[in-house]
Order: C-alpha cells, then sequence, then structure tokens
C-alpha cells in the first residue's frame, strides 16, 4: 500500500504508528491480501453479468465471442504470465538484497506490462473497424446483434478495467524501478517489492480468468 | 380525516388466512417482548445503584443459558416460518378452474382485458366467489399490482408474465394501488377492485362493448405476424403445431421436458432458440423487438384458445 | 459522577495541555492534512453531522406533506425528496456513522494501538467522502434524483428524468471511502494490537466494526460494479437491465440487494458494538455471554450475504429461491436474538445507574426488539406478499435504523464525548434528549406499521382519506423527534466551551480507551499499554482499575 514508508538507506525506521519495521511489512502485506479479496468480488460482480448473458444467449455469446482476436489474446496471455514471473523473480531478487538484478527484472516487468497494453490497444483498434464498441459506432447485423453489442459492452468494461489496474500496476513497478536502482532496497527492507508483486500476480490472475471467457467460448466445439 | 381503522376489509379467502398468520406473529411477537421489556424493567428497578437487594448467585454457565434460549427461539421462528411458507405456496398454485384476466401495467394505469374481449382501465371487476388468475406484465418500468383488501400483490416485470390469483369472498369495492416505484404520478396509479355477484358481472360483461376477444385479435396477428405460414395447418414447413400444445408437457431437443405454459409460449416467440421442441429444426426466427406486449398477449391467447382442438396434421409433438 | 484514577498517576482534573486538539497546531492545514485517526474521527464528525441535518430536513418535509393529501409538494418534487433523503441517510449518514466517527477515534485506543494501519488511507477516504458528498448535493441543487435510493432499473436506466448519473457517480465514490475504511480496520485489529490484547480480550465495539469492515470491503465492489452497469445502460442504451434492450430487470436486484442488504447489518451492527460497551459499563458487571455476543456479530456478516432475495419475494423470483431465502432470513435473526438476550441478562444483579448513554441504550435495546421481531413478519412469506413496498416494510427498517442505529450512536456520542472532548456534557439536557427521541420515534413510526398493514404504499404522495388519521400521528411524532435531534446539537456545543472538565475515566469503565487522558495525546499512549485482563471486569464500586 502507499503507506509502506520510503525507508532510509541504512536502518530502516518504520512509521510512527507501528512499533517495528516487521509489524509495518506484515500489515502491508495483509492490506494488500484485503485488498484483493475487494478486488476479486469487483470483477466477480462482472462475472455475474458476464454468466447470466451466456446462460441466456448462449448462441449469441458464442457468436460474439468468434469475432474477438484470439491471436492477440493468446500472445497477451503469454506476455503476462511472463511478466508474472519476472515480477516474481524480482521478489525473491530483492529478498536476497541483489539491487541490480532487481532493477533489471522490475523494469523487463514494467515493460511487459507495456507491450500487454500496447497489443490490447491495437486488438481495440481493430474492434473499432468493425463497428464493435456499444454505444460509440456499434453496428452489427444478424438475430444475435444485441447478445454481440451486450457482450462486447462487458468485454470492453472487463478488458478496461483490467487495462487500468495494467497501468496503475506499470507506474508502481516502473515507481520501484527507479528506486531499487537509487538503493532504496535492501534484504531488511523490500516490502513495496513483495507487495506491489502480490498486486501484479493479481492482476495476472485476472486475466488467466478473462481470456478463456472472451476468446475461447466461441471457439470450442463443432 | 378518517378515523383510526386498524384492519383493512379482508374480502378473499386468502385474507382471513392471512389475519390468522398475522395474529400468530403478533402473539409471538408480543410474548417476546413482554419478556424482554419486563425483564429490563424488572431488572432496572430491582438492581437500581443503591437499591439494597441480594445480589449474589449469578448466573454462571452461560453457554446452557445461551444455547437455551437460541434453540427455543428458532424452534419458535421455523413454526412461524413454515406457516408463511405454505401460505405463499398457495398462493402460488391457482386452481385449474381460474379465470385468466390479463393486466398490462403502463405509466400510469392499470390496462386489464377480460377473455371476453371486454376491456377496463384501473378498474377490475369480478365475481364474487369465482377463482381468478391474473397474468401480469408491463409495457415500461416495473410496476406492482397490489389489492390490500385480498391480502395479495406482484410485481409486473416487464418482459416477464407474472401470475397472481385470488377468490373474492365479499361483495364490495376494493382498493387497488401500484405499489412499486414507477415515476411521477405512481401514487395515482391506482383503481378500484370491483367483487360482483356472478350474475351482476354476467349482465356487466354482456353491457361492455366485447369488441373481438384476445384470442380473436391473436388470430388475426397470427397471420399478419407470417406465423401460419409455418405453424398454419397448410404449411409445408416442418414446424409444431400448436393445436393442443398449451398445458401439455413438450419435449425438449436437450433432453428436458417443459410445460407449455404462458411463459413457455412467449420464450418461444422471443427467444426461439432457447427451448426447441425435440425432432424440429430449430428455424425459427426470433420476434424480440418486433411484437409487443399487447400483441404477445393476444398471441398467447390465441394460442391457448387451440388447447382443445386437434391438428389434423400428424406431425403435432408428441404430448 | 466520580472520577477514577489511573494507577501510577494522580488524579487529572486539568486536562493535558499535550493533546491531539493541541498538538501538530491548530490551524486548518493542520486538520486537512491530519494523519491522526482522532483529528480525521473529528473531520468525519462534523461532515456526518452536516448530512444528518440534510438528510433530515427532507424527512420534516416529506412528514409535513404527508398531513394533508394531496399535500403541498407537487409529485416529482416529493419524489426528490425521498430519494434525497433515502440516498443522503442510507449513504452519507448510516454507513459510516459509528464506523468512520467512534469507530476511527476508538479502534486503535481500545486495542492500544498509536493509530490506525494506514493513517493515509484514512485521510484519503475522508476526502473520498466528502467529494461524494458535495457531488450528491450538486446533484440534487440541479434538479434532483427520483429514482429512490434503490434506483431500480429500468426506470433509473432508462425512464427517470432525474441526474441518476450523478448520484450513482457520489454513491459509487462514497463505496469506494467505505472500502478504505473497512480494509484499515481489518488490517488494523489484525496486526496492530497492544502486547496480550488476544482476540477474546477485545471489546465487542471492535469485533462488531471489524465484522462490519468484513462486509463493507467484500460487498461494496459488487454495488460498484453495479451502479456503473445502470450508469452505463443510462448512457450508452446497451441492455443489462431493460428487456426492451436484451436485459433482465431482476438482475439488477439480484445484484443490488447483494450489496444491500448486508449493507444493512453495515448500519446495525456498530451500533451492537457501541451498546455492548455501554450496558456493562451502566450496569457494573460483565458483558453476559461475551463469546456469543462476538460470534453472533461475525455470524451475521456471514449469513447476511446469503438473505438478500427476501426483498424480492414479489419480484418474480421462483417459489423455491423464495422458501430458501425466508428461511435463512430466519436464520438470520437468530443471532441477533441472543444478542437482545444478552444485553438483558446483563443487566441481571448489576447496579444499574441511568445516565443518559444508558437511557439511549436501553432505548436502543427496546426499539431494536421491536425492529427486529416486525423483521420476521417481513421474512414471512406470505406476510411479505401482503406488506411489501407498504408503510410496514418503511417502520420496520426506521425501527432499526433510526429506533436502533441512531440511538446506538447518540448513545456512544455521550458515552465517549468526555473522552473525545475532554468536557463533560450537561446530564439532565442528555437525559431529556434521550426520553424525547425515544418517544417521539415510537410516535412517529409505529402507526406506520398500522397504516402498513391497512395498505398504504411507499413513495406516494397523496393517499386515500382513510389513511389519514395515523399519518397525522406520525407527523406529529416526527416533530417531537426533530426537537429530541436537535437539543444535542445545542447543549453539545455548548459544553465544548462550558461543560465540566472530565478526567480520563469519568465513567470508571474498563477498556484501554479510558487509561489515557482526555482528550488523548495524538499518539495515544505514553507507553504502549500491555493487557492482562478480559474486558468488562467491572465491579460493583468504582474503584481504581489497573491495565
Amino acid at each position: 500500500m502507499s503507506d509502506a514508508a520510503p525507508a532510509s538507506q541504512s536502518a530502516p525506521q518504520p512509521e510512527p504508528q507501528y512499533a517495528t519495521v516487521e509489524q509495518q511489512a506484515e500489515a502491508a502485506s495483509f492490506g494488500m491480501w484485503v485488498f484483493l479479496a475487494t478486488e476479486v468480488l469487483f470483477f466477480g460482480g462482472m462475472l455475474l453479468a458476464y454468466t447470466w448473458l451466456r446462460a441466456n444467449h448462449p448462441d449469441g455469446v458464442a457468436e460474439a465471442g468468434r469475432h474477438t482476436t484470439v491471436v492477440i489474446g493468446s500472445v497477451n496471455t503469454l506476455v503476462l504470465l511472463t511478466s508474472s514471473f519476472t515480477m516474481a523473480w524480482a521478489v525473491h531478487a530483492a529478498e536476497h538484497g541483489r539491487q541490480k538484478a532487481l532493477t533489471r527484472l522490475l523494469s523487463a516487468t514494467a515493460l511487459l506490462g507495456l507491450l500487454f497494453l500496447g497489443l490490447k490497444g491495437y486488438e481495440y483498434h481493430g474492434e473499432w473497424t468493425e463497428h464493435l464498441v456499444p454505444g460509440l459506432n456499434f453496428h452489427q447485423d444478424g438475430p444475435h446483434a444485441r447478445t454481440i453489442e451486450l457482450f462486447y459492452f462487458l468485454y470492453f468494461l472487463l478488458t478496461g478495467l483490467h487495462g487500468i489496474h495494467v497501468t496503475i500496476g506499470i507506474v508502481l513497478i516502473a515507481l520501484l524501478a527507479v528506486r531499487a536502482r537509487r538503493g532504496a532496497f535492501s534484504a531488511r527492507y523490500y516490502t513495496p517489492v513483495e507487495v506491489t508483486g502480490l498486486y501484479w500476480h493479481f492482476v495476472d490472475i485476472v486475466w488467466i480468468f478473462l481470456y478463456p471467457l472472451i476468446y475461447l467460448v466461441g471457439r470450442s466445439g463443432p | 380525516m378518517g378515523s383510526l381503522q386498524l384492519l383493512p376489509p379482508s374480502a378473499s379467502a386468502h385474507a382471513a388466512d392471512m389475519d390468522w398468520l398475522f395474529a400468530a406473529l403478533l402473539g409471538v411477537s408480543a410474548f417476546i417482548l413482554l419478556l424482554v421489556f419486563g425483564l429490563m424493567i424488572l431488572f432496572c428497578i430491582r438492581y437500581r445503584k443503591g437499591s439494597k437487594v441480594e445480589r449474589g448467585n449469578r448466573l454462571g454457565r452461560t453457554w446452557r443459558v445461551e444455547v437455551a434460549w437460541t434453540g427455543l427461539t428458532f424452534a419458535a421462528f421455523l413454526v412461524l416460518y413454515f406457516w408463511g411458507a405454505n401460505l405463499y405456496v398457495r398462493i402460488h398454485s391457482p386452481p385449474s378452474d381460474a379465470t385468466d384476466i390479463y393486466v398490462v401495467g403502463k405509466q400510469w394505469m392499470w390496462k386489464i382485458e377480460h377473455p371476453g374481449g371486454q376491456r377496463e382501465i384501473d378498474t377490475l371487476h369480478v365475481p364474487v366467489g369465482r377463482p381468478v388468475r391474473l397474468v401480469l406484465t408491463s409495457q415500461d418500468v416495473i410496476h406492482d399490482f397490489a389489492i390490500p383488501a385480498f391480502r395479495i400483490r406482484q410485481d409486473a416485470v416487464p418482459g416477464r408474465y407474472e401470475t397472481l390469483w385470488f377468490t373474492p369472498t365479499e361483495i364490495g369495492e376494493y382498493r387497488l394501488f401500484c405499489a412499486e416505484f414507477c415515476g411521477t404520478w405512481h401514487a395515482r396509479m391506482g383503481g378500484t377492485v370491483v367483487v360482483m355477484e356472478p350474475s351482476d358481472f354476467q349482465r356487466w360483461l354482456d353491457s361492455q362493448d366485447p369488441g373481438p376477444s384476445l384470442a380473436q385479435e391473436g388470430e388475426a396477428l397470427f397471420s399478419s405476424y407470417g406465423c401460419s405460414g409455418c405453424h398454419g395447418g397448410a404449411s409445408t414447413v416442418h414446424a409444431p403445431k400448436l393445436e393442443g400444445l398449451f398445458g401439455r408437457p413438450v419435449p425438449l431437443e436437450d433432453g428436458r421436458t417443459v410445460i407449455a405454459d404462458d411463459r413457455y409460449l412467449r420464450d418461444s416467440i422471443l427467444m426461439p432458440k432457447a427451448e426447441i421442441a425435440a425432432g424440429y429444426p430449430p428455424v425459427m426466427p426470433s420476434f424480440a423487438g418486433q411484437i409487443g406486449e399487447d400483441d404477445l398477449l393476444k398471441l398467447v391467447a390465441y394460442i391457448k384458445s387451440l388447447a382443445d382442438k386437434t391438428a389434423d396434421s400428424a406431425e403435432r409433438p408428441a404430448p | 459522577m466520580t472520577t477514577a484514577t489511573v494507577t501510577g498517576k494522580p488524579e487529572e482534573p486539568v486536562v493535558a495541555t499535550k493533546n491531539y486538539l493541541t498538538e501538530g497546531g491548530v490551524t486548518l492545514r493542520s486538520w486537512l492534512l491530519t494523519r491522526d485517526h482522532k483529528r480525521i474521527a473529528i473531520l468525519y464528525t462534523l461532515s456526518i453531522t452536516f448530512f444528518f441535518f440534510v438528510g433530515g430536513a427532507a424527512a420534516t418535509l416529506i412528514r409535513l406533506n404527508l398531513v394533508t393529501p394531496p399535500g403541498i409538494f407537487t409529485p416529482d418534487i416529493y419524489n426528490r425528496l425521498f430519494t434525497l433523503h433515502g440516498v443522503i441517510m442510507v449513504w452519507f449518514f448510516l454507513i459510516p456513522s459509528i464506523p468512520n466517527t467512534m469507530g476511527n477515534f476508538l479502534i486503535p485506543l481500545m486495542i492500544g494501538a498509536k493509530d490506525l494501519a494506514f493513517p493515509r488511507l484514512n485521510l484519503l477516504s475522508w476526502y473520498l467522502y466528502v467529494g461524494a458528498g458535495f457531488l450528491a448535493l450538486f446533484a440534487i441543487l440541479i434538479g434532483g434524483v427520483d429514482t429512490g435510493w434503490t434506483f431500480y432499473t429500468p426506470f433509473s436506466s432508462l425512464y427517470s428524468n432525474g441526474y441518476v448519473v450523478l448520484a450513482l457517480a457520489a454513491v459509487l465514490a462514497v463505496g469506494f471511502s467505505s472500502i478504505l475504511t473497512g480494509l484499515n480496520f481489518i488490517v488494523t485489529t489484525h496486526r496492530m494490537r497492544a502486547p496480550g490484547m488476544t482476540w477474546y480480550r477485545l471489546p465487542v465495539f471492535v469485533w462488531s466494526n471489524y465484522a462490519t469492515s468484513v462486509i463493507m470491503v467484500l460487498a461494496t465492489p459488487v454495488l460498484a460494479i453495479t451502479l456503473i452497469l445502470v450508469a452505463a445502460e443510462r448512457l450508452l442504451k446497451v441492455g443489462i437491465f431493460d428487456p426492451a434492450l436484451g436485459g433482465d430487470p431482476l438482475l439488477f436486484q439480484h445484484l443490488f440487494w447483494f450489496y444491500s442488504h448486508p449493507a444493512v447489518y453495515i448500519m446495525i451492527l456498530p451500533g451492537f458494538g457501541v451498546i455492548s460497551e455501554i450496558v456493562p459499563c451502566f450496569a457494573r458487571k460483565p458483558l453476559f455471554g461475551y463469546k456469543f455476543v462476538v460470534w453472533s456479530s461475525i455470524a451475521i456478516s456471514v449469513i447476511g450475504f446469503f438473505v438478500w432475495a427476501h426483498h424480492m419475494f414479489v419480484a418474480g423470483i421462483s417459489l423455491y429461491a423464495g422458501l430458501v431465502f425466508s428461511l435463512l432470513s430466519y436464520v438470520i435473526a437468530v443471532p441477533s436474538a441472543i444478542k437482545v438476550f444478552n444485553w438483558t441478562a446483563t443487566l441481571h444483579k448489576g447496579w444499574i445507574s441511568f445516565d443518559a448513554p444508558m437511557l439511549y441504550a436501553l432505548g436502543f435495546i427496546g426499539l431494536f426488539t421491536i425492529g427486529g421481531l416486525t423483521g420476521l413478519f417481513v421474512a414471512n412469506l406470505a406476510f411479505d406478499v401482503h406488506v411489501t413496498d407498504t408503510y410496514f416494510v418503511v417502520a420496520h427498517f426506521h425501527y432499526i435504523m433510526v429506533g436502533g442505529m441512531v440511538s446506538a450512536y447518540f448513545g456512544g456520542l455521550h458515552y465517549w464525548w468526555p473522552k473525545v472532548t475532554g468536557r463533560l456534557y450537561p446530564e439532565w439536557w442528555a437525559r431529556i434528549a434521550a426520553l424525547l427521541i425515544f418517544f417521539g420515534f415510537n410516535l412517529t413510526f409505529f402507526p406506520q406499521f398500522i397504516l402498513g398493514y391497512l395498505g398504504m404504499e411507499r413513495r406516494y404522495y397523496s393517499y386515500p382519506p382513510e389513511f389519514q388519521a395515523w399519518n397525522i400521528f406520525s407527523s406529529a411524532g416526527a416533530s417531537v423527534l426533530a426537537v429530541g435531534y436537535a437539543l444535542p446539537f445545542f447543549y453539545l456545543g455548548w459544553s465544548l466551551f462550558r461543560g465540566k472538565r472530565a478526567g480520563a475515566n469519568p465513567w470508571a469503565a474498563t477498556g484501554l480507551e479510558w487509561q489515557t487522558p482526555s482528550p488523548p495525546p495524538t499518539h495515544n499512549f505514553d507507553r504502549t499499554p500491555t493487557v492482562t485482563r478480559p474486558p468488562y471486569q467491572y465491579r460493583p464500586e468504582p474503584e481504581p482499575q489497573d491495565v
């Protein structure tokens, strides 16, 4: 959380409300877990709406799913998974006080995040040209047009909010990278890296749920 | 300014049952309330600061006391639950001989259509002693058809049919309200339910300009929307025949069986792909957005009127 | 009242000069940028009081309009008034009331911590609250909203002629404020307890705020997404909830009540906490059945997530859903009943005194019992079919929310007033206000039960003549109630300047918050306390407590 303090170079001091640095670190990571619980319910509400749509209009959802660009979706899945790997590695490096590796791995994670956003933007552009953006330029024919519109609305809502989460993650990780380069972290104090790592893995997991629901659902079966 | 009324008029069989349930709930509540208030007041007086009463031997083993009162309360609650649940099931099971009256809510009026084609707005005429089933829907927002004298109400939800049934037992005029907030004139969206002697009711029906009945209008729509092209007797398309369909079980493509009721007919017109009758290709287009609520009611009424007929064709779905 | 002493210190007749009100400066800037949980609690108290009077003003106008049908307002204005009343009272008063004021102030003090775990987040939460509040007021001033606080679709998404999207945005923002508060409380309770403060030594007030926080964190995000969907349907005309566009209006109700039913427990659980502090203190006895009271709070917060569809018995849910949700609603009534019995049993063989906080607490128990018992009526399937959306339901939830929660709020306010301000409030005025509120409340809302059974529907600006007599009673009661609520505003304000100085522990209460000076120093305790005993170790005669 933002309250994880910038520590002084040598002997890290806890913020005034904490007794020890350890207590502060525990509170920060526990706080992130609670925050992620909120996030699960946040995405859960949208997934419920998606479930409702699919249960009521299975054919329309399948057809809409076939409009998605599965190649970009798959590549993006790979990109995010890799970034989760570099993030986990970064936390490991921080734990062992390997400053240089930490800086590099954080930068790599942030860059992979940017790549994800870039690809997503390209995908959005494609959907715009195909008139698939509800409320702005949606135009489809056929018996399932309404369902496709709803599907795409939920698609933009889900991926859009996910994209905002990715963006926040990139900013946080980039800031961490800068601080890591200045030597702000040590094997004794790396709470922000750990907490941000938790957040980043969560963002990744959300995508793991979204990927099949968006890209694969229309392509299964005969 | 009216007098201080305590109970609403009771004008249906269910209303009498409900008042008994009310009495039971009141009884249990009064008992608990007197217990809690009584003990509180007693303790507050007896153990007030400065009073010199004996205070030794306090309650120990609190968990026994806790389990006892938890168990007892829950047992009392369960009795009330089953009582209410039983009545609720009953008001959701209309008798088969109930007359269907169609009700469409719209901002801010109730449009009512009798099976004989008689229409009225904000007034519902019903005969005493005969079960009536209302089929409710809405044209715009959610409304709620509430008759306090019968102790029943039901939301009229756009895009759905909900039902509500009652048997009036007392002749008279009773208030009808819209109970779900529906906009500016929500408070004015109501009227009167008139319960009449069956003979008076028949006279009233006869005096109304009947117009074509719902089913007759539905028949006309059946051809104008092109339904008869496939479902009609002369059609060459392999489509389910609708004679004798209503009220019968329909085996579905996915192995389930559903009863062909209002909901099934309505959904089949709007979402034909959702529940496909076994043995028929899923070729029917959806009419969602093309047929309004009024017309849907008429079509459904027409298909219902075919319930007693038999199809000439052998292609009728197996019952 | 006797002033108790704290072990190892002489009696403190004069307020310590170094306290949270003076330390760190008294400038506006020092307040607006403060990270001290106690100062943030004061900020919350001021803003919540403001919104309480806004919501109360709307209530006054509503009752005024209902004296003589068809009333003095046009239906559109009336519809905006009750929407304003509902939105403000639910989201800007009831939900934040006890947690954000007393919870903020007391949780760190009660568990022996220097502050909440995330002070900056706490301040951010207040800014979100105030921002959201002004957004809501703005929506009201430019034309208002006429959907009711429940925002039912498709009325809210396609038919309403009010500023629905602005109101939705305000509620969304205040929701995030509530999530941040909940998160902060959960982490604080888990990680910031003083040495020796085990879970079963926590005061019930902390437990019940903890249970509340769990609901805030888990239910509020669902509300957020629901409101976003409504706004999207209204702005973009994509059909999620409107059947004409291919949506389902019941989906909205499921999503909305999935938050809003647990939210009812957000509103009442902290009140349970306050009462569980006051009753043992003024009965000079340990709380009866501490663990049962604690676990019934947790049970309520868990079961609270599984009863939402009891708001929809006539909305068109399936028969079986109705049967299940009604049963679960009866189940959740049990833990509430347990609490009432435990408070009553706490009085048994006590040494009861009747200071204002205790009067509020006794009033709470009585009114909450009536509210809870009528909960059994509306949880009953067949009965609910008759009274849904009538004044019976209105009376029921006002007994819980106003009779219960607001009484608890005032009780807590008086009980901790000396701690917060270092001054005593005038006792007799406070007792008069407590009695006025109790009787005014009953006069206002009891007739509404009768009206509801007679069939008077909610949200009606006008009604048939046979309902008028009871409505006049109700409006008369409302004016008594208004006086009752206005009184504390004056005498508490007066006591800020003229009240007698309170010592550290004017009630001779147990609990860590009473072991530090009043008002407390910025970091709460000079030395981190060590806890060696369970809470509520009250003995008959006030005597020195040790930590």
